[in-house]
């Protein structure tokens, strides 16, 4: 039976069908036995409803357990071992983790002008769930709303420093950590250096790096009819063997990159948060205040994580979207405004320009930076993007794939070359033309706070400087929760609702005992280090991507 | 005194839901109403059906069973939500005012301590409509 009226799904003769349905207009869905849910363990004991995948539960679980002993436990002994693990990894694997990367950016881009960017997710009449600033919002905060906080004023200013110094030679390898040749004693030239190389880490690559996870996702759910989860991504390489094993071992692997992932930035997030909270209003920095910051965000995340998708972590991320275009707007007004004005299109500019060689994953001179910075960067944004790559892909129901690329791709790396030319380039501009070097000299977490005391009104743009930063961490630990039950159910994005507070309150509860216990940065080291097998998964989603729009039906 | 009754169900747990599918047959019957059965599912493939639309058949299949059994007249409503658990009060209250029903019989469990912070959809229901509402105790 074709089931070609969607919109009339009432009516009381509707005949009975033993075949799928296709979904909104017309798809190709994967035939499949398997039942989503088959697999899953269900009871109901001490008045609680538990709805999970037996397999990648208890053994995510006991995994996060494990590494959570082994950290606190013989810190001294791990530490240096995930510190190896990751100096291997971008020191020897980093041409994979570029190469790969630009894999990522040149399929998501030229998909946008193929005649597949026409293809619906969801069927072809399929609606969106969201309003474009609701989902924009989401999108935006579940990707790096976090990171541009705290980056946006000390990554532009690095570089700036790193490239005015000019290069460095030992023993015929370059000491210094400048991108490309530097632009020794040239202010301008550093500054479009500096900038280019900022743009380049928080432009089209990461966001590149998300589209194309969180494309073959949406695809291989809501067109192909298979479960919300990562191994879901493997089918047109792996059929049936993706309901095994194999599947297993991906499926945990994303619990655990995500878990940690999210556990170590809540631990690291809060001592700088708190470090914040001394700087501008005299809080003591201590254990107690981290702690007390890691619970209020935790009880927060519960109460979005219940509230659920539309009504919690919407909400909150259009209220950040609000915040930080009100931040954005006043450190453009009252900042440098004619010199940020000239500065974006200079540096989208110096973005395009340096774009090949920054991005050139074979016969750097620069090892340095393309190993310390770049590889890091990719490594890091890769263990995310099973994370923010669901989130996204759960979110995007019922847009077109050109428009789901243009707004997970296109919109958000312009939003960051706005971003980093505001905030890094007023910092830049208040060492070249007023020669303050208290940004420079300033503390990682503090740089933000430092460069908006320069400027009117520090103590209300500081306080919103730290409401952003909370909220961006609930709105990160909220979608993380629910990204993680679903994974665990099985794929369900119906489990019962005591599940999604266990993972959020699990997080909180980690990010206490590391913190408490010390380790973080060490357990932080470990998720990039996920960033390697997610790579190879990435490389298969691309596959899928091409294999399943392929499939799809166009008129 | 009623002339149209809604029923929330999920397909899942028909079995448990038994005895308020039951009542409601026998609220319609005594009443001439016209019963509606509704559910709210997920957007994205799940255990019963892969698409929202075979959902929707499903539930249109079982209404008309319902219908032929007691011989009275039904109709089926699907909604669907990104985050159907945590959008299901507010799903079935806007159903309420879509299909115009007069009477709610639903299943809801016992009360329970978890119920201060994850409240029951059957009491978040009764609490937020001006339209009856019968709730149906099952032991889970």
């Amino acid at each position: 039976m074709e089931n070609d009226s969607p919109n009339t799904p009432s009516g009381k003769d509707a005949p009975v069908s033993d075949g799928v349905p296709k979904p909104e207009g017309p798809a190709n869905l994967i035939d499949t036995d398997y039942v989503i849910g088959q697999d899953n363990v269900t009871a109901s004991r001490f008045g609680l409803d538990v709805d999970l995948h037996g397999k990648v539960f208890s053994i995510s679980a006991l995994t996060i357990l494990f590494f959570v002993f082994i950290t606190l436990a013989l810190q001294d002994q791990v530490e240096p071992i995930f510190d190896a693990v990751f100096a291997y990894l971008t020191g020897n694997m980093s041409w994979f983790f570029l190469l790969a990367a630009n894999i990522f950016v040149i399929l998501a881009v030229g998909l946008i002008f193929t005649p597949l960017g026409k293809i619906r997710i969801g069927g072809a009449h399929a609606t969106p769930d969201f309003s474009y600033t609701g989902w924009f919002a989401m999108l935006f905060a579940a990707g790096m709303g976090i990171g541009l906080m705290f980056y946006g004023v000390s990554e532009p200013l690095t570089h700036f420093g790193t490239a005015l110094g000019g290069t460095s030679m030992e023993n015929g390898a370059r000491t210094d950590w400048a991108p490309l040749a530097a632009a020794a004693g040239d202010s301008d030239g550093a500054l479009s250096l500096a900038m280019a190389a900022t743009i380049f880490h928080w432009g089209l690559h990461p966001w590149g790096i998300y589209a194309v996870v969180a494309l073959a996702l949406a695809l291989f759910s809501f067109n192909k009819g298979l479960p919300l989860t990562m191994r879901s991504i493997f089918y047109p390489i792996l059929g049936e063997r993706i309901w095994g094993w194999p599947g297993h071992v991906i499926d945990i692997l994303a619990v655990f990159a995500t878990l940690f992932g999210l556990a170590t930035s809540l631990g690291l997030g809060a001592s700088q948060a708190s470090a914040g909270l001394a700087f501008l209003f005299g809080i003591p920095d201590n254990d107690v205040t981290m702690v007390l910051l890691i619970v209020g965000i935790s009880a927060v995340a519960l109460l979005s994580v219940l509230a659920g998708v539309d009504k919690g972590v919407q909400r909150l991320s259009q209220l950040n979207m609000v915040l930080a275009f009100l931040l954005l707007a006043f450190v453009i007004a009252v900042g440098p405004t004619l010199a940020i004005a000239t500065g974006f299109f200079e540096n989208l500019g110096a973005y395009l320009v340096h774009l090949p060689a920054l991005s050139m994953p074979f016969g750097r001179e620069d090892a340095n930076f393309s190993q310390g910075w770049t590889a890091f960067y990719w490594a890091w944004w890769i263990s995310w993007s099973p994370f923010v790559g669901m989130f996204i892909a759960r979110v995007s129901r019922g847009r077109s794939v050109r428009e789901f690329l243009i707004a997970v791709l296109l919109v958000p790396s312009l939003v960051s070359v706005l971003w980093m030319t505001a905030f890094g380039g007023t910092a830049i501009d208040q060492v070249i033309t007023d020669n303050f070097q208290g940004v420079k000299d300033a503390a990682l977490e503090l740089q933000l706070f430092t460069m908006l005391g320069q400027l009117p009104l520090t103590s209300i743009t500081s306080f919103v400087g730290i409401v952003l930063v909370m909220v961006f961490f609930i709105t990160s630990s909220d979608s993380g929760s629910l990204v993680i039950d679903s994974i665990t159910a099985g794929g369900k994005v119906d489990a019962p609702k005591p599940q999604r507070m266990f993972w959020a309150i699990i997080e909180g509860v980690i990010a206490i005992a590391l913190l408490l216990g010390g380790g973080l940065a060490a357990l932080q080291t470990a998720v990039i280090t996920t960033g390697l097998p997610f790579t190879l998964v990435l490389v298969a989603a691309c596959y899928a991507i091409i294999k399943g729009l392929l499939s799809e039906p166009r008129d | 005194m009623f002339k149209k009754i809604m029923v929330p169900v999920d397909l899942a747990h028909a079995a448990l839901l038994q005895p308020s599918i039951d009542l409601a047959a026998d609220l319609a019957k005594r009443y001439q109403a016209e019963t509606c059965y509704v559910s709210v599912t997920a957007n994205t493939p799940g255990a019963l059906a892969r698409t929202p639309e075979e959902y929707a058949q499903k539930l249109a299949a079982f209404a008309k069973e319902q219908g032929e059994l007691h011989g009275q007249e039904v109709s089926s409503r699907v909604i669907t939500s990104p985050d159907p658990v945590a959008d299901m009060d507010d799903a079935i209250l806007q159903a309420i005012h879509d299909t115009g029903a007069d009477l709610v019989v639903m299943s809801t469990h016992l009360p329970r301590r978890l119920d201060v912070v994850v409240p029951s959809n059957g009491g978040k229901v009764a609490t937020h409509t001006d339209v009856s509402v019968f709730l149906v105790r099952h032991r889970d």
